[in-house]
């Protein structure tokens, strides 16, 4: 499942959408993103959300020079955790760097299934609440699984 | 490392006085990120130590968002673009 979906965040990150660059090889070369609008799809909008609250200008500007090393890392981070995971489960043994990958990786799935599912601050007691036949119950308790798994992680390396 | 920027008397004038008034890097709240990952990314980006970053994280879960740095633009445009390497969601702007 963890496969599933950090496979899922290494696609939506490494899509299509603001990255190709009809200006050609000049922007690419420089790492630039030509059409550098906020994404449309809101779970990507949200990992890679604006810089400027109030300048939607310079967010622009700021998405045309980050956003490519951004996805990259996030991308990145996704190969790690698929990378380090067992074929057929079981234990995992992470080096610190490789631990990081994880929290970031794990974030980006939390964040990218809470925008999904429309998660939000009441979740914990949603989840105690629904029967299991609901049919949001599987994505909940993974999603519900996921944060203890982050939260673990975090209090290892902390 | 909330400092106070110092109140400066600058003249306006046309040309751009962002040297003069530092900009901040605000974080802001959001449901997902847990309060020990946001305070653990707040060690490891800023190098604060975990009271002083638990005390900012609480900042932001409770007021909604809080500047957690100041300085010149282009350092908290790196460091908006760091935090939203780990999944924060943080912007930059003037201080006023």
């Amino acid at each position: 499942m963890l496969r599933d979906l950090a496979g899922q965040i290494e696609t939506l990150v490494g899509g299509d959408d603001a990255g190709t660059t009809e200006g050609g090889d000049f922007a690419d070369v420089l790492g630039l993103t030509e059409d550098a609008r906020p994404p449309d799809d809101p779970a990507l909008a949200r990992l890679l959300p604006d810089a400027y609250g109030d300048d939607p200008d310079a967010s622009t500007e700021f998405r045309r020079y980050t956003e490519r090393d951004l996805r990259a890392g996030k991308a990145d981070a996704a190969r790690t955790l698929l990378g380090t995971l067992p074929e057929d489960g079981g234990r995992v043994s992470l080096s610190v760097d490789e631990a990081l990958a994880w929290l970031r990786a794990l974030n980006d799935i939390r964040l990218t299934l809470a925008v999904r599912l429309g998660i939000a601050e009441q979740m914990p007691a949603d989840l105690d609440m629904m029967k299991p036949d609901d049919p949001r119950y599987a994505a909940y308790a993974v999603y519900d699984w996921l944060t203890g798994t982050q939260d673990s992680l975090v209090q290892a390396l902390s | 490392m909330s400092v106070a920027p110092a109140e400066i008397e600058t003249p306006r004038t046309d040309e751009d006085s962002s040297v003069d008034r530092p900009w901040v890097t605000i974080v802001w709240d959001d449901p997902v990120n847990l309060m020990s990952y946001v305070t653990y990314v707040f060690q490891r980006v800023f190098g604060y130590a975990k009271p002083k970053a638990e005390k900012l994280m609480l900042d932001v879960h409770h007021k909604g968002k809080a500047v957690v740095a100041a300085g010149a633009r282009e350092e908290m445009e790196r460091d908006v673009q760091t935090l939203h390497g780990y999944g924060l969601w943080a912007t930059l702007r003037h201080d006023s």
